[in-house]
């Protein structure tokens, strides 16, 4: 490099290009990580194929294909905005990616923005393949596509801030072993896979106010059932958005 | 810890006095604290536009806690920081796209290459320096696929090296930019800040090295306990209050007396081990002259004569009654 090369010229990119730039390179992180993508693609793809075929659990009245949809959508969105984004976002802060971020043009709410359109197009490509998987398994959904929408922007944002929350207050491993764990427990007992009504009464109570169950619960009154809009579900995620986006904004530690 | 190859002498690099220039880098009676521990303890340290500046001193002296500071990432207890005119903390977004960071680790996603990474750093800048020609430049070319938490220490070392430069900021900081790397990737590292430097670019680095202070600052603060002991060129400071040393060797038993008579006042002599002398205060051609002249006058032929420069280790060892571990 000749004489010159370093003379300063400094000047931040324009707000929208930095924006694009840092969604694509998270999205490229996520879609290149193995466990992430097992976590977000396979196991979704693998369990609603699994339990549609096979007449493992009893999913009530109709095609299981119908009652087991919904619960994927939900799952799929929990493992991108919540599990993913925690794991990820741990990592990131644990290897100072978030510090030297912090010292670039890049402005922290334009890094969130980054971060949540990542999430949102990972989210596209999850449901877009879920789709096709379960109209090949003979799916026949219901309902209102804005209430769909609806429910899954929600959930992603009440996932997301539980996510960050995690992210931004535990160690990675911490992070990485807990966000495992609930990914875990919410599967089988959040109305992904197994029906709410398998648990006792107060039990299910309880459970039902978990986001998951909100979700998948939300989404199988509309896709399944018809339902045009179910507040009661919509409510709940409503109210973990507010807390866990707010706890995350409130506790969160960039270092 | 001497280099071997050539190094210019330091009076022949171009001069660039301190404060010839405005500053652009101002902290003045910084105090940071962590709990019930004092990291930053009242330090002042001034930049000159163009120069670079090491900050010297041991670990756990406040060196990085310091550079974070005007880096924007701590909010001080007490004292100014500007930097280009700017308050790091509340003029963040202002301040940002004009200065360079590495941090002594990491800062870099675990999944993502070298070129990739350094790309994305470029893409966050108005006018960014050419990609491919800075990868070439600190041989990262040959990192390849590698993802960042594969690559060897010193790769990962330059790749944050190439970060803290490729947007082409005012002024770079690099803190321990060559801790813990071979003699080659320091050395590569020294060039790459003498040509920032040469453009115009002005460079605040931390150091535990003495020779990397010597090296490549104009301007060298040492700091030991959150204080800015000394600041002055390396030559200023070797020269500033140390007193030099000149030893021979000669047949043992001299009479130091006499020598001493027709040496100045504050001259100190001794015979170390038989035959094994030692004179110490300020040591000028004059001096030298007397002593030879004394040693000719009795018959003495004065073996391995020498004259003994004060290093920035002496300095540092005076200031703070410490070793500076290397």
């Amino acid at each position: 490099m000749s004489a010159g090369t370093y003379t300063p010229n400094p000047g931040a990119a324009p707000v929208g290009r930095m924006i694009g730039a840092q969604a694509a390179l998270e999205t490229r992180m996520l879609l290149r990580n193995g466990e992430q993508l097992l976590l977000t693609v396979v196991i979704p793809a693998l369990l609603l194929v699994l339990f549609s075929g096979v007449d493992i659990i009893d999913t009530g009245e109709g095609e299981s294909v119908d009652f087991l949809t919904p619960g994927i959508l939900a799952l799929a969105v929990m493992s991108t905005a919540f599990t993913g984004q925690a794991i990820a976002t741990g990592f990131d802060r644990r290897y100072g990616v978030l510090k030297r971020l912090g010292a670039s043009p890049l402005p922290r709410w334009a890094l969130m923005t980054a971060k949540t359109l990542s999430v949102l197009v990972t989210e596209v490509l999850q449901v877009v393949l879920l789709t096709v998987i379960a109209f090949a398994l003979g799916w026949s959904p219901h309902g209102n596509p804005f209430a769909v929408l609806l429910l899954l922007v929600l959930g992603t944002a009440a996932f997301s801030g539980l996510g960050l929350l995690m992210a931004g207050t535990l160690k990675a491993e911490a992070t990485l072993a807990a966000a495992n764990l609930v990914f875990l427990l919410l599967l089988v007992g959040g109305g992904v896979i197994v029906p709410m009504d398998k648990f006792p009464d107060g039990v299910q109570t309880a459970l039902g106010l978990l986001p998951i169950s909100a979700l998948s619960d939300g989404l199988r009154d509309v896709l399944q059932h018809g339902a045009s809009m179910p507040w009661g579900d919509l409510g709940i995620l409503a109210v973990w958005t507010v807390l866990g986006l707010g706890a995350a904004a409130r506790f969160f530690r960039w270092e | 810890m001497k280099s071997e190859s050539a190094r210019p002498s330091p009076d022949h690099r171009p001069s660039r006095r301190r404060f010839a220039s405005h500053p652009i880098l101002e902290v003045s009676g910084l105090v940071k604290r962590y709990g019930s521990k004092t990291a930053v303890d009242g330090l002042d340290l001034r930049v000159a536009a163009g120069t670079v500046t090491a900050v010297l001193g041991p670990n756990g002296a406040g060196k990085t806690t310091t550079i974070e500071t005007c880096e924007g990432y701590r909010r001080p207890d007490a004292g100014t920081v500007r930097v280009l005119g700017l308050d790091p903390v509340t003029e963040a977004e202002r301040l940002r796209p004009r200065i360079g960071v590495m941090l002594q680790s990491g800062g870099v996603y675990s999944g993502a290459r070298a070129e990739e990474m350094l790309r994305h750093m470029a893409k966050l800048h108005a006018h960014p320096l050419d990609v491919p020609a800075l990868v070439e430049r600190l041989g990262l070319e040959s990192c390849g696929r590698t993802t960042y938490r594969r690559l060897s220490g010193g790769q990962q070392q330059r790749l944050a090296l190439a970060m803290a430069v490729v947007g082409r900021p005012e002024l770079v900081f690099l803190d321990e930019p060559t801790a813990g790397l071979d003699p080659q990737a320091r050395r590569a590292t020294w060039d790459l800040v003498r040509e920032l430097r040469a453009d115009g670019v002005s460079v605040v680095l931390t150091t535990h090295f003495m020779d990397e202070a010597e090296e490549l600052a104009d301007d060298v603060a040492i700091v030991d306990a959150g204080k800015v002991v000394a600041q002055g060129s390396p030559e200023t400071l070797c020269r500033g209050g140390a007193e030099n040393t000149l030893r021979f060797t000669g047949r043992p038993g001299l009479d130091l007396a006499s020598l001493l008579k027709a040496l100045p006042d504050g001259t100190a002599a001794a015979e170390l081990t038989s035959g094994a002398y030692r004179i110490s205060g300020t040591v000028d051609p004059q001096l030298l002259a007397t002593v030879t002249s004394w040693c000719a006058q009795h018959g003495v032929m004065p073996d391995g004569i020498a004259v003994e420069r004060h290093t920035l280790e002496d300095v540092f060892l005076e200031l703070t009654g410490r070793e500076l571990r290397r």
